[in-house]
C-alpha cells in the first residue's frame, strides 16, 4: 500500500508543459504573447494578439517591458514563441512594403484616429501635427495630436516619427527622443537638410510649375522635379493666389 | 473586468502544474491532460467574469478548479472533446533536463495510465486524495459524493491498484 501511495504522490509532482500557462492566457484573451525581434532600429520588443499588433518598445530589459505593457495596455504579458511568420511581417512593415494587423483596443477614439491616420504617411514622408488634426476632423487639436502620437504603444510601427512639427523642428520622440526620431527619418530617405532650411526660412509648401500643383516637400509627387522647377509657397493663399491647387496625395489642403 | 484578468493569471500560474498533473492521472496521456487542463482554465475563465466580486474574493481555488477540472473529463468521456488550442505549437519541455530523467518520465506516464485505466469513481477519488493530495472533505466537496464515499472508494481503488503492482514486485 505504502509503494502505491509514494507512486501516486509522484504523479502529483509533474509540471505542466512550458508555455502551458502562456497559451491558457492568451487563448482567454487575459494576455498578449510578447518576443524580441532584432530589426534595423535594433532589438525591438514586440507584443501581440490575435488581433493583431498590440505594442513594440526598445526596452531596456524584459521586466521594463512588461510593466509598461501592464501600465499602458492594462493587459497581462506572457513571452512567447513568434508565429514564424512574424518576423518577415515586421521586417516588410519597417521596410514600407505591406499593412500588418494593429489591435488599438483600448485607446480613446481619437488616439486611434490619430493612429489610422498617422499609418497612411508614406515612408520618406513627413506631415506636420496640424496636418493630422485636420485629416481626422479635429483641426484645433493639434495639441491633442501631439500627445496621442507620444503616447503611441506601437511605435516605428505606426510611423508617429513622420508627423513633425510645420515650423521644421523634428519635436519630441517617446521612441529615444529627437535624435532617435531623426535617424529613423534619415534611414527612411527623408532629406532632413533640405526640409527644415525650407521650413526655416518660412516654406511650407512647394509647387511644381508645370502641373501647378501644390505639396508638402517631401511629397512623392516632388522626388523627380530639378529644383528650378519648384516654387515655394508660405502658405495656402499664397499658393491659391499664384493659381496652384493642392496635391490629392499629400493633402497639403483640403481639395 | 481588469481585476478578474488578474485573478485569472493568477491562477493559471498558481495552479497550472496542479491541473496538468490531475489531468494526466485522469486520462493517463500528456496530450489529453493538456487539453483537458486548458479546457478547465478556459472554463474558470468564463465562470470568474460573471461571478461578483466578493464571490471571486471568497473562492476557494483548489477544490473550485479541482472540481471543474474532473467535470471536463467526465464530459470528455461522454462526447464532444474541445480542440485544443496551439498557438504557437506546443513546445518542448525545457523545464525539466535534458534526460529529464526520460526513465523517471516513462515511469510516470506508465503509471498514470494505469491509474486511468481505473473505474471512473475509483479513479477519481484515489486521484484526488492520493495524486493532489486533497482532503477527504475536499474531495468530497469536488465531486459532490459524501465522504463516506469517497473514504471506501478511495480504499477500492488503492487495492486496484496494489493488485497490479503485485506482479512486479514491491521491494
Amino acid at each position: 500500500m505504502a509503494t502505491v501511495m509514494i507512486d501516486l504522490k509522484r504523479l502529483g509532482d509533474v509540471r505542466a508543459p512550458a508555455g502551458f500557462a502562456e497559451r491558457v492566457l492568451a487563448s482567454a484573451g487575459v494576455a498578449d504573447s510578447y518576443a524580441t525581434f532584432e530589426t534595423v532600429l535594433g532589438r525591438v520588443y514586440v507584443a501581440w494578439n490575435p488581433l493583431g499588433v498590440s505594442a513594440a518598445m526598445r526596452a531596456a530589459s524584459a521586466a521594463e517591458f512588461e510593466a509598461w505593457f501592464r501600465r499602458e495596455i492594462g493587459r497581462g504579458l506572457v513571452r512567447a514563441k513568434p508565429p514564424a511568420s512574424l518576423a518577415a511581417k515586421i521586417q516588410d512593415q519597417l521596410d514600407g512594403k505591406r499593412r500588418m494587423k494593429f489591435d488599438l483596443r483600448g485607446l480613446t477614439p481619437f488616439s486611434q484616429a490619430v493612429l489610422q491616420k498617422t499609418l497612411t504617411i508614406p515612408r520618406g514622408q513627413v506631415r506636420p501635427y496640424g496636418w493630422v488634426a485636420r485629416e481626422i476632423g479635429h483641426p484645433a487639436a493639434v495639441r491633442a495630436v501631439g500627445t496621442a502620437l507620444a503616447n503611441n504603444p506601437i511605435p516605428y510601427f505606426i510611423p508617429c516619427h513622420r508627423v513633425i512639427r510645420s515650423d521644421g523642428v523634428i519635436g519630441n520622440y517617446g521612441g529615444g527622443g529627437p535624435e532617435a526620431k531623426k535617424s529613423i527619418l534619415n534611414l527612411e530617405g527623408v532629406q532632413l537638410k533640405r526640409l527644415q532650411d525650407l521650413a526655416s526660412s518660412g516654406v511650407r509648401y512647394e509647387g511644381v510649375k508645370s502641373t501647378k500643383i501644390f505639396c508638402f516637400p517631401t511629397c512623392y509627387h516632388g522626388r523627380h522635379v530639378r529644383e528650378e522647377n519648384f516654387v515655394y509657397f508660405h502658405d495656402e493663399s499664397e499658393a491659391r493666389r499664384a493659381g496652384y491647387r493642392p496635391c490629392k496625395d499629400c493633402r497639403p489642403a483640403v481639395a | 473586468m481588469e481585476g478578474t484578468d488578474r485573478v485569472f493569471e493568477r491562477l493559471v500560474r498558481d495552479h497550472q502544474d496542479r491541473i496538468f498533473a490531475l489531468g494526466l492521472a485522469l486520462t493517463g496521456n500528456r496530450h489529453d491532460a493538456e487539453e483537458v487542463a486548458q479546457d478547465t482554465f478556459l472554463r474558470a475563465y468564463r465562470a470568474l467574469c460573471g461571478y461578483p466580486a466578493e464571490r471571486v474574493r471568497e473562492l476557494k481555488a483548489k477544490p473550485w478548479l479541482h472540481r471543474i477540472a474532473v467535470n471536463v473529463v467526465r464530459n470528455r468521456v461522454r462526447g464532444v472533446r474541445p480542440r485544443l488550442v496551439e498557438l504557437n505549437g506546443s513546445e518542448p519541455d525545457a523545464r525539466t533536463g535534458p534526460e529529464e530523467d526520460a526513465m523517471r518520465r516513462i515511469e510516470i506516464d506508465e503509471l498514470a495510465t494505469r491509474v486511468a485505466a481505473l473505474p471512473a469513481r475509483y479513479r477519481e477519488a484515489v486521484v484526488l486524495r492520493h495524486v493532489q493530495d486533497l482532503s477527504y472533505a475536499e474531495v468530497a466537496e469536488a465531486l459532490g459524493q459524501p465522504v463516506g464515499t469517497v473514504k471506501a472508494n478511495v480504499h477500492r481503488g488503492l487495492k486496484m491498484l496494489r493488485g497490479e503492482n503485485d506482479g512486479h514486485g514491491d521491494d
